[in-house]
C-alpha cells in the first residue's frame, strides 16, 4: 500500500499545476461550506439559545388543549394544584432536568393613567424562572437585574413601554378578567424595559406569580405551564420521549388525556427557520459533492487517458488489475485528502478571522448581533469523510476503466 | 522440454463482419535459454504471434504452452499472474515508468508484481544494474538518460524477476546502430549469465544476423527456421 501511495504522489506531482488545480476547487468547496456551517449555525444557535434559554426553556408541559388555544390566553385550562404536584414529581426525579418555572399566563388591560392597552403577561416565580431561563436577565435592557422582579412590580416589553411612554419606576395599573368572567385591578411599579425577541410570546411582559393569583383571585394554586430546562439540550429527544411517555397515558375521571408534553420546537415559528439553515447546509453540502465529484472525475479521466501506455505497460509486465484500479483511486484519494486538510486550516483560520473581526448584524428586533461563528469537530470530520469518500467514488470509473483496459490495445495506443 | 510449444496455433480477429486470420496454424517450439527471432514482412504475424506467447491475447485454436503451462485458456488475472512470473518484456519506445527512478523501473515489478523483501530486493536490482552498465545511474529519471540507457534498464527490467523468457518487440528500433549492437550484445551475455530465452519480432538484420534461431513468417504462416548462431558485431 505504502508503494501505491508512494507511485500516486509521484504521479499528482507530474501534473503539478492540475494537481493544484483540483485541490484548489476542493479546498475552496470545502472552505465554503465550513464557513457556511459556522456561521449559519452560529446564527442559528444564538437565535435558538436565545429563544429557549430566555423565554421558551427546553421543554413546556400544558393541560391538554391549551396550545391549541394559546392565542386567547385561557385561564380555564390551568393545570389545576394536583396535576402541578404530580408533574413536579415526575420533573424532579429525571436527572437530565436542570431546572423548571410554573408560570401563569394572562391577558390584561395596561394602563399609564392616561392610556390604556392591551398587554400579555407572564406570572412567575423569579428564583425559579431565573433558574430555567438563565437568559432572561440580560434581555432586561433598563431598571434592575438583580432578583428579575419582587412583588408589586412589573416587566414592560420595550415596544409597549415606548409607546405607552412608560419609564422605570413609573406606577402602572393591571386590569383583568378572571376565569369567572368578573374584573380586577391591580396598580404596579415598572421594575424594568425587557427586550423583545422573536416568537410567540418573546414580547409579553413578566409579573410575579402571587401577584397574578391576586389579580387573578385564583382560590388554589394553578399554573398555565411549566418550563422545563434541561441540563444537556442533544438529550431533548430522550427526555421528551420519557416525559410523554409517562404524562401522556395520564387520564382525566373522562378518560380524556390530561397533560401535552411539547418541545421548543413545537413552540415557535424560528424551528422552521433552523429547518430551513439546516436545508440549505444540506444543498451546500449537494453542491460541494458535485464540485468534488466532476473535478475529481474530470482529473482521474485526463490522467488515464494520458497514461494509457503506461497502464499497457505496467499490465504487460504483470501487474494485477487490482492494484492498477488501488494506484488510480489512490490519487484521487491523495487529491481528497490534500484539497481537505488544506481546505480545514484554511477554514479554520477564516473562522478565527471572522471572531477577531467582531462582525455585528440586526435580526429583526435584535440590534447589533455579534457574528460568532464556530464549527465542532463532528462538522469538520463529517465534511472531510464525506470530500474524501467522494473523491475516491469520483476516481472509481476511470480506475476501473484502466484495470479493465486491455493490454495490447492499451500499448499500440499512440 | 521445449520452453515454448506451438501445435496447429491460430489466430483470428473478426473486423465487423471480416475475418482475419493473423496466424494460420503454426507449429513450432523453442528452447531455453534460446536467442531467437521472428522475422517477416508487415501483416506477417509477428506481433500477433509475441503477444500470444507473452499471454497478451488468446489463441483462436491450438495449442501453445510456454515454461510447461498451456497458456491458451487462461483468464486475465491468470495471464497478469503468469507474465509476472515467467515473463519479461523489453519494449520499442523502452516504456519505462516516468515518475520512476532507473533503480525503481527495475525494482517495480519485484515490488508490485512478485512482492519480494527488500533487502532481495535490493541486492538484485543492484545485480542488474550492475550487469547492464547503469549501476551509477541508479537515481535518474528516465528523461535523464540516453535512449540506449533507456533501453538496458528495460533489459534490466525484464530480466529481474527471473525471468525464463524475454519477449522484445523491435527492441533496437528507436536505437541508432552502434547503440543497437550494444544492446544486442548486452541480451545476449544476459542470456548467458542467466539462461534466458530471448525472443524477438524484428526487421533489424543486426538482430536477425545475431540470432542463432529465425523464424520467418509471412502471411500468418511459419514458412521458414533457420539455426545460424553467432554474435556479428
Amino acid at each position: 500500500m505504502v508503494n501505491i501511495i508512494k507511485i500516486a504522489v509521484r504521479n499528482l506531482r507530474r501534473y503539478q499545476r492540475r494537481t493544484l488545480l483540483t485541490s484548489s476547487l476542493i479546498t475552496l468547496g470545502v472552505v465554503s461550506v465550513l464557513l457556511f456551517i459556522s456561521v449559519s449555525g452560529s446564527f442559528k444557535n444564538m437565535m435558538i439559545g436565545q429563544i429557549t434559554d430566555s423565554m421558551l426553556g427546553h421543554l413546556q408541559i400544558h393541560q391538554k388543549g391549551y396550545i391549541a388555544s394559546i392565542d386567547t390566553l385561557p385561564l380555564n385550562r390551568n393545570l389545576q394544584e394536583k396535576q402541578i404536584t404530580k408533574v413536579e414529581e415526575i420533573l424532579k426525579g429525571n436527572n437530565a432536568i436542570e431546572a423548571f418555572s410554573p408560570r401563569i399566563k394572562l391577558g390584561a388591560m395596561f394602563s399609564n393613567y392616561t392610556e390604556t392597552t392591551n398587554i400579555r403577561l407572564n406570572a412567575v416565580d423569579p428564583e425559579r424562572e431565573m433558574r430555567t431561563m438563565p437568559e432572561l436577565l440580560n434581555r432586561i435592557i433598563k431598571g434592575e437585574k438583580k432578583g428579575l422582579l419582587n412583588k408589586g412590580e412589573i416587566l414592560v416589553p420595550e415596544l409597549l413601554a415606548k409607546g405607552m411612554k412608560v419609564e422605570v419606576g413609573n406606577d402602572i395599573v393591571l386590569v383583568a378578567t378572571n376565569k369567572d368572567g368578573s374584573v380586577n385591578g391591580q396598580s404596579f411599579i415598572v421594575r424594568g424595559i425587557v427586550e423583545g425577541v422573536t416568537g410567540p410570546g418573546g414580547r409579553d411582559g413578566y409579573i410575579h406569580i402571587d401577584d397574578a393569583q391576586t389579580l387573578l383571585r385564583m382560590e388554589g394554586k394553578e399554573v398555565s405551564e411549566i418550563a422545563v430546562r434541561l441540563k444537556d439540550m442533544r438529550q431533548l429527544d430522550t427526555v421528551f420521549t420519557s416525559l410523554n411517555g409517562i404524562l401522556e397515558p395520564i387520564r382525566n375521571k373522562m378518560d380524556k388525556p390530561v397533560f401535552e408534553v411539547h418541545t421548543w420546537e413545537k413552540l415557535t415559528p424560528f424551528a422552521n427557520i433552523a429547518k430551513m439553515i439546516d436545508l440549505m447546509t444540506l444543498f451546500i453540502k449537494i453542491m460541494l459533492v458535485a464540485i468534488v465529484l466532476v473535478s475529481i472525475m474530470n482529473v482521474m479521466v485526463m490522467a488515464v487517458y494520458e497514461r494509457i501506455r503506461e497502464i499497457g505497460t505496467i499490465a504487460a509486465i504483470g501487474t494485477s488489475p487490482g492494484k492498477i484500479l488501488s494506484l488510480f483511486l489512490a490519487e484521487g484519494l491523495l487529491l481528497g485528502i490534500f484539497g481537505t486538510l488544506l481546505g480545514i486550516v484554511l477554514s479554520l483560520v477564516s473562522i478565527a478571522a471572522l471572531k477577531a473581526a467582531h462582525i455585528s448584524f440586526n435580526f429583526g428586533q435584535q440590534q447589533g448581533i455579534i457574528l460568532n461563528p464556530s464549527i465542532t469537530l463532528t462538522d469538520i470530520v463529517s465534511i472531510a469523510l464525506i470530500v474524501i469518500a467522494i473523491a475516491v467514488l469520483g476516481s472509481l470509473q476511470p480506475a476501473w476503466k484502466a484495470a479493465r483496459m486491455d493490454p495490447i490495445t492499451a500499448l499500440r495506443h499512440v | 522440454m521445449a520452453l515454448v510449444e506451438a501445435k496447429e496455433l491460430k489466430k483470428n480477429y473478426i473486423a465487423g463482419e471480416i475475418t482475419v486470420a493473423a496466424i494460420r496454424g503454426m507449429n513450432f517450439s523453442i528452447s531455453p535459454a534460446s536467442f531467437v527471432s521472428f522475422v517477416g514482412p508487415s501483416g506477417s504475424g509477428k506481433t500477433t504471434l509475441l503477444n500470444m506467447i507473452g499471454c497478451l491475447e488468446s489463441p483462436t485454436a491450438g495449442v501453445l504452452t510456454v515454461a510447461g503451462q498451456d497458456v491458451s485458456l487462461m483468464n486475465a488475472r491468470a495471464s497478469a499472474k503468469f507474465r509476472g512470473t515467467h515473463i519479461g518484456f523489453i519494449f520499442q519506445d523502452f516504456n519505462l515508468i516516468p515518475v520512476l527512478t532507473v533503480f525503481e523501473n527495475i525494482e517495480y515489478p519485484l515490488l508490485m508484481v512478485q512482492n519480494w523483501p527488500v533487502q532481495e530486493r535490493k541486492q538484485r536490482v543492484d545485480q542488474l544494474l550492475a550487469a547492464v552498465g547503469m549501476h551509477d545511474q541508479g537515481y535518474k529519471y528516465p528523461h535523464q538518460i540516453s535512449g540506449g540507457q533507456k533501453q538496458r534498464v528495460a533489459v534490466a527490467r525484464a530480466l529481474v524477476t527471473r525471468a525464463e523468457l524475454v519477449l522484445a518487440d523491435e527492441p533496437t528500433a528507436n536505437l541508432d546502430r552502434e547503440t543497437a549492437l550494444h544492446i544486442i550484445a548486452l541480451m545476449k551475455a544476459m542470456r548467458d549469465e542467466f539462461g534466458t530465452t530471448f525472443i524477438f519480432s524484428t526487421h533489424d538484420p543486426k538482430i536477425v544476423s545475431n540470432a542463432e534461431t529465425v523464424f520467418t513468417l509471412e502471411d500468418g504462416l511459419l514458412v521458414a527456421s533457420d539455426t545460424v548462431g553467432g554474435f556479428h558485431g
